[in-house]
C-alpha cells in the first residue's frame, strides 16, 4: 500500500519503493547507496536495506530502498520498482522483493526471461539493455545506468544525482566523465519507460539532517556515552561498529584493538574496564555465544561492560547477511547461575545512537554487563534520519576514594552498588574475582556470602530507577501491541492505519528488556483487553520472556516470523483491524 | 582515569607485597616459592602495589592474585592474557604481570598465547608449569608425557607434548626464559628482567606438584643454569630449545621488537566532532 498525497496528483506518492539487484559484485549496493544519497541531496527521506548472500561475488545481492517526504523506520509492504541488473539469482529475492500488478520490473532482456515469479505477479515488463548500454559507453559501468535509471523513474532531480556521483568518483578523473554519461542513459531510458513512481516534492527541512546506518550510529552512541576501549573481532553484520569506532577512538583519545576471536574480545573490555576505561565489543549471534562465559565474569566480578550484538538469522552460522530477532533468549537467559544483567534494545535506525549512549550509562551506573540488542535491519540500514536529540546519559562510575578507610570492594550497601577502587588508586587494592568472594573480595564458598552477594547483584539492577526512556508507549485504546526493537517501525505504520480506519491501539516499544520493568508495563496495559506481542523469530522468544515476567491481560496473541522476510505494516494493519472487529 | 593523591614514596619491601590471605595450595607446592619470587621481584623494581597488577585464569596458579597486594584480577579459564592485554592497552602507565599454569595456558587459552606473542603488549607472562591440571585432581595437561597414567587417560593420552619456549619465539615473545621455582631468588632475578624488558616477556617456571607429580620432587635435581647465554637471535634461541631436555635455566631469548601500544589518550578531539561525518 503506497499513500498517494491528496491534490499532488495521480502520479504523486508520498513513499515510493525501488529495489535494485544484480549478482553480488554488480555494484547494486553502490547504485543504492548513491541513490539514496542523492535523495538526501534533494530533501527527502529514505532508507537502504542491504539484502545479500553470505559470498562477496558471485552471490546475490539488493539493495532495498524507501524514499519519502516524511521519516521512515521500515520498509514498504511492497515495490513499486524493481531494476535488475541481472535475473541470475533474482528468484532467491522473490519474498523480499513482492512486485504486483501495479509495479514495474526493469531488466535486461539479452540476460534472459525474468523469474517465472514475477511473470505471475503480473508487474509490467519494462526491457531495457542495461549491460549493451554501459558498454556503449566505453568506461562505464551498467551500475550508474541503473543508477539513472532509478532516479529518473522516481523524479530524482539530476543535479542531485550528479553532484553524489561527482562526490563519489572525485578520485577517479577517468571513472566520473563516463560515470556521468551512464546516469544520463539511465535518466532518457527512464522517460522512456514512463510510469507512476514519481515522488512529491520534499517538505521544507526544519532539523539538520543525517544519513548514518545504525552501526554507524551505535558506535557514536558508544563514544557519547563515554567508551574509549573496544575489542573486537570481524563478524557480519556487526563489523561496522567496529570499523567505524576504529579511526573515531583514536580522534577522540580511545583505541580500538582486533582481537583473536570473540573470547579475547571480551575478555579485553573487561581488563580494560577494570583499569577504568569504560569499554565495549559489538558483534552478532555467534559471537555472543562465545561471550556468555565472560558476561557471568563481568556479572560477578562487577565490571561494567557493554556488548553491542547485531543480531543475525540462527541458529549457529544462520543467515550471516540478513535480520531476525532470535538473541532474545540468550540476552536475557543466557548466562550459567543467577546472572542478572542489562537488555536493552534500540527501536529505530537513529535510536541505535542514544540506546547505546543509554547502555553505556547504565553498565557504568550499575558496574554490570550490558547488552544492546540491535539486529542487522538496523545496523546495515542506512537511513535519512533527523539528528537525534543529544541525550546526556554518560558513564558515571562510582569509584573509590584514595586510601579508602577499610576498603571493600564487594560492599554490602542498600543500593547494592559499591566503589569501585580503580588501578592506580592507592590503599584500594584488591582483587576482582569470578568466584565467589566476601564482602572483600576474598574467595569464599560459604552459603552466607553467596547469598549476601547474589542478593547485592540482583538488587543494584531490580532497584535502579531507569525512567521513561524504558519503553515508547504511544496511544490509546483496547488494544496494544507490545514489540520491540525493528518491528517497532512496521507496527508504528501499521497503527497510523489502523487510525484511519478508526481502529485506535496503544503502542509498547519496549526499549529495556531486562530487568523487567513488571510495574511499568502492567501500567502502560491498563484496561487493555487485547495484547499483539510482535517479533521477528520462529519460536515466540519475545513473547516467551514476557510471560516469564509479566502478568498480560486480557486475551494475548502473537505475531512473529522468522527473518529474513520483514514483518510489514500491510498484515500487522489487518490482524489489528480483524481483531477489533472479532 | 585515576590520579593517586601524592603521598611520600617509602621503599616497600618484599614482604608489603604479600597479602593476608593464606593460600589453599597443598603443602610443598611450588607455587609458594613463586609468590615469593614474585614479592621480591616487584620490590626489588621499587613497584608500588597500586600501580601494579596481576591478572590470572583459572587452577592453582592463577590464584596468586589474591595472595599479593597488588590490583589482581582472577578471571575466567584459558583468558588471563586477554583480561591484561586489554588492561595495559587502556591503562599503559600500570606494570601488568599475568599468572598461569600448563592447562590454563597451553590448553584452554593456547590460541591467546600465540597472538599475545605475536602482539608483544608491554607485559610479563608467568606460567607455572607441572605437567599436570591440580585443581581438577590430576588430568593430563599439554606439556604432560604422553605415557602419564591417569583416570581421564588411563595408559596415558599418547599425545606428545608441547613445546611452549619455541612456540612463543615463533609466535614473536620479545623475551623468553625458564625458571625453577626452588630457586626463589633466581626466579625474581628473572622477573625483575622479564618486567624491565619492553614488550611480551614470557617465563616458564617449573614448579613441582608434589600432589600429583610427586616424581617431580626430583626436578631440584635435574635443573642446571643453561650453558648458553642470552641471545638476541630468536633462530639460534629455538634451535638451543628444541635439543635441550627442558631443564636448562636462564634467560634464553632477549629481543628488540618494539611493544604494540596504540595511542590510548592521545586524540583530543571532542564527540561531537564526530557527527561531520553524517550531517547531509
Amino acid at each position: 500500500m503506497t499513500d498517494v498525497k491528496k491534490g499532488a496528483g495521480a502520479a504523486a506518492r508520498t513513499s515510493v519503493s525501488v529495489a535494485v539487484t544484480g549478482s553480488g559484485g554488480a555494484g547494486v549496493m553502490t547504485a543504492g547507496n548513491m541513490l539514496l544519497a542523492a535523495a538526501a541531496k534533494a530533501g527527502w527521506y529514505g532508507l537502504m536495506v542491504r539484502s545479500s548472500g553470505p559470498q562477496i561475488r558471485g552471490g546475490e545481492a539488493a539493495a532495498l530502498c524507501r524514499f519519502a517526504t516524511h521519516p521512515l523506520d521500515c520498509l514498504d509492504d511492497r515495490f513499486d520498482v524493481l531494476v535488475a541488473v541481472d535475473w541470475e539469482n533474482l528468484h532467491r529475492f522473490a519474498d523480499e522483493i513482492p512486485l504486483d500488478s501495479a509495479s514495474l520490473l526493469v531488466g535486461d532482456p539479452a540476460q534472459g526471461n525474468p523469474p517465472e515469479v514475477y511473470v505471475k505477479s503480473a508487474a509490467r515488463y519494462a526491457q531495457l539493455g542495461i549491460k549493451g548500454i554501459a558498454k556503449a559507453i566505453s568506461g562505464s559501468w551498467p551500475n550508474m545506468v541503473v543508477l539513472g535509471v532509478a532516479a529518473g523513474l522516481i523524479g530524482l532531480p539530476k543535479d542531485a544525482v550528479r553532484a553524489v556521483v561527482e562526490k563519489t568518483l572525485k578520485k577517479s578523473r577517468d571513472g566520473l566523465a563516463p560515470s556521468l554519461a551512464a546516469v544520463e542513459a539511465g535518466y532518457e531510458a527512464a522517460s522512456r519507460i514512463g510510469g507512476d513512481a514519481k515522488l512529491a516534492p520534499p517538505g521544507p527541512r526544519s532539523e539538520p539532517r543525517w544519513l548514518i546506518s545504525g552501526n554507524q550510529a551505535a558506535g557514536y552512541g558508544a563514544v557519547r556515552g563515554g567508551v574509549r576501549f573496544v575489542a573486537g573481532y570481524p563478524i557480519t553484520p556487526a563489523t561496522e561498529v567496529l570499523e567505524w569506532l576504529a579511526p573515531a577512538l583514536a580522534d577522540v583519545g580511545g583505541v580500538l584493538v582486533q582481537a583473536e576471536d570473540e573470547l579475547a574480545s571480551i575478555n579485553m573490555i573487561i581488563g580494560a574496564s577494570f583499569g577504568g576505561v569504560p569499554s565495549l565489543t559489538a558483534t552478532s549471534g555467534p559471537g555472543l555465544s562465545l561471550m556468555i562465559e565472560a558476561l557471568g565474569l563481568a556479572v560477578a566480578a562487577e565490571v561494567p561492560i557493554v556488548v553491542v550484538d547485531v543480531m543475525r538469522g540462527g541458529p549457529s552460522t544462520g543467515i550471516p547477511a540478513k535480520s531476525e530477532q532470535s538473541d532474545v533468549s540468550i540476552a536475557v537467559n543466557g548466562l550459567h547461575g543467577d546472572a542478572p544483567r542489562i537488555v536493552v534494545a534500540p527501536n529505530s535506525v537513529s535510536d541505535c545512537l542514544v540506546t547505546t549512549q543509554w547502555a553505556v550509562h547504565l553498565a557504568e551506573t550499575l558496574q554490570s554487563p550490558a547488552i544492546v540488542l540491535s539486529d542487522q535491519f538496523f545496523g546495515q540500514t542506512r537511513a535519512v534520519v533527523d539528528r537525534p536529540p543529544d541525550a546526556t546519559y554518560a558513564g558515571r562510575r562510582l569509584t573509590a576514594a584514595p586510601n579508602a578507610d577499610a576498603y571493600k570492594r564487594y560492599a554490602v550497601t542498600e543500593s547494592g552498588i559499591s566503589p569501585m577502587a580503580i588501578p592506580g588508586n592507592p590503599g584500594t587494592a584488591y582483587t576482582a574475582d569470578g568466584l565467589e568472594h566476601t564482602d572483600r573480595g576474598i574467595p569464599s564458598s560459604g552459603a552466607r556470602d553467596h547469598t549476601i552477594q547474589l542478593a547485592k547483584r540482583e538488587r543494584k539492577l531490580l532497584g535502579h530507577e531507569y525512567g521513561d526512556f524504558w519503553a515508547d508507549i504511544e496511544g490509546e485504546g483496547d488494544i496494544a501491541v507490545v514489540t520491540f526493537g525493528s518491528c517497532t517501525g512496521p507496527v508504528r505504520e501499521a497503527r497510523s492505519r489502523a487510525a484511519a480506519d478508526g481502529v485506535q491501539t496503544r503502542l509498547v516499544s519496549m526499549r529495556l528488556l531486562a530487568p523487567a520493568q513488571a510495574d511499568r508495563l502492567a501500567k502502560a496495559l491498563a484496561g487493555v483487553k487485547r495484547v499483539l506481542v510482535v517479533e521477528q523469530n520462529h519460536s515466540g522468544q519475545f513473547l516467551k520472556y514476557l510471560r516469564s515476567e509479566f502478568q498480560l491481560p486480557g486475551e494475548v496473541k502473537s505475531f512473529r516470523r522468522p527473518g529474513p522476510l520483514p514483518i510489514r505494516a500491510d498484515e500487522l494493519h489487518h490482524q489489528l483491524v480483524d481483531w477489533s472487529r472479532a | 582515569m585515576t590520579t593517586a593523591t601524592a603521598r611520600p614514596t617509602v621503599p616497600i619491601s618484599a614482604r608489603d607485597f604479600k597479602s593476608d590471605y593464606n593460600p589453599i595450595w597443598c603443602p610443598g607446592c611450588g607455587d609458594y616459592s613463586v609468590v615469593l619470587s614474585f614479592t621480591r621481584a616487584f620490590a626489588s623494581l621499587g613497584l608500588r602495589p597500586e600501580n601494579t597488577a596481576v591478572v590470572s585464569g583459572i587452577g592453582c596458579s592463577s590464584r596468586i592474585p589474591a595472595y599479593l597486594t597488588s590490583y589482581g584480577f582472577h578471571g575466567v579459564h584459558g583468558r588471563s592474557l586477554a583480561a591484561a592485554a586489554g588492561l595495559k592497552l587502556a591503562r599503559p602507565d600500570l606494570t601488568v604481570v599475568v599468572a598461569s599454569g600448563d592447562g590454563d595456558g597451553y590448553s584452554i587459552g593456547g590460541n591467546h598465547f600465540m597472538h599475545a606473542c605475536r602482539r608483544n603488549v608491554d607485559m610479563t607472562y608467568v606460567v607455572m608449569d607441572n605437567h599436570v591440571y591440580g585443581m581438577t585432581k590430576g588430568q593430563p595437561s599439554p606439556t604432560t608425557e604422553p605415557d602419564w597414567n591417569s583416570k581421564l587417560s588411563p595408559g596415558g593420552t599418547g599425545v606428545r607434548t608441547f613445546h611452549p619456549l619455541v612456540i612463543a619465539l615463533a609466535a614473536g615473545a620479545n623475551f623468553v626464559a625458564r625458571a625453577f621455582s626452588g630457586d626463589p631468588s633466581g626466579t625474581a632475578n628473572v622477573l625483575v628482567e622479564a618486567i624491565k624488558t619492553p614488550g611480551f616477556s614470557f617465563v616458564e617456571i617449573l614448579s613441582p606438584c608434589v600432589t600429583f607429580r610427586p616424581e617431580q620432587r626430583e626436578w631440584k635435581n635435574a635443573v642446571r643454569p643453561a650453558p648458553v647465554g642470552t641471545t638476541n637471535d630468536p633462530a639460534r634461541a629455538a634451535r638451543y630449545i628444541m635439543t635441550d631436555d627442558g631443564f636448562n635455566l636462564g634467560i634464553l631469548y632477549r629481543g628488540e621488537r618494539a611493544p604494540y601500544q596504540p595511542p590510548m589518550g592521545r586524540g583530543n578531539k571532542q564527540p561531537a566532532d564526530l557527527e561531520k561525518g553524517f550531517a547531509i
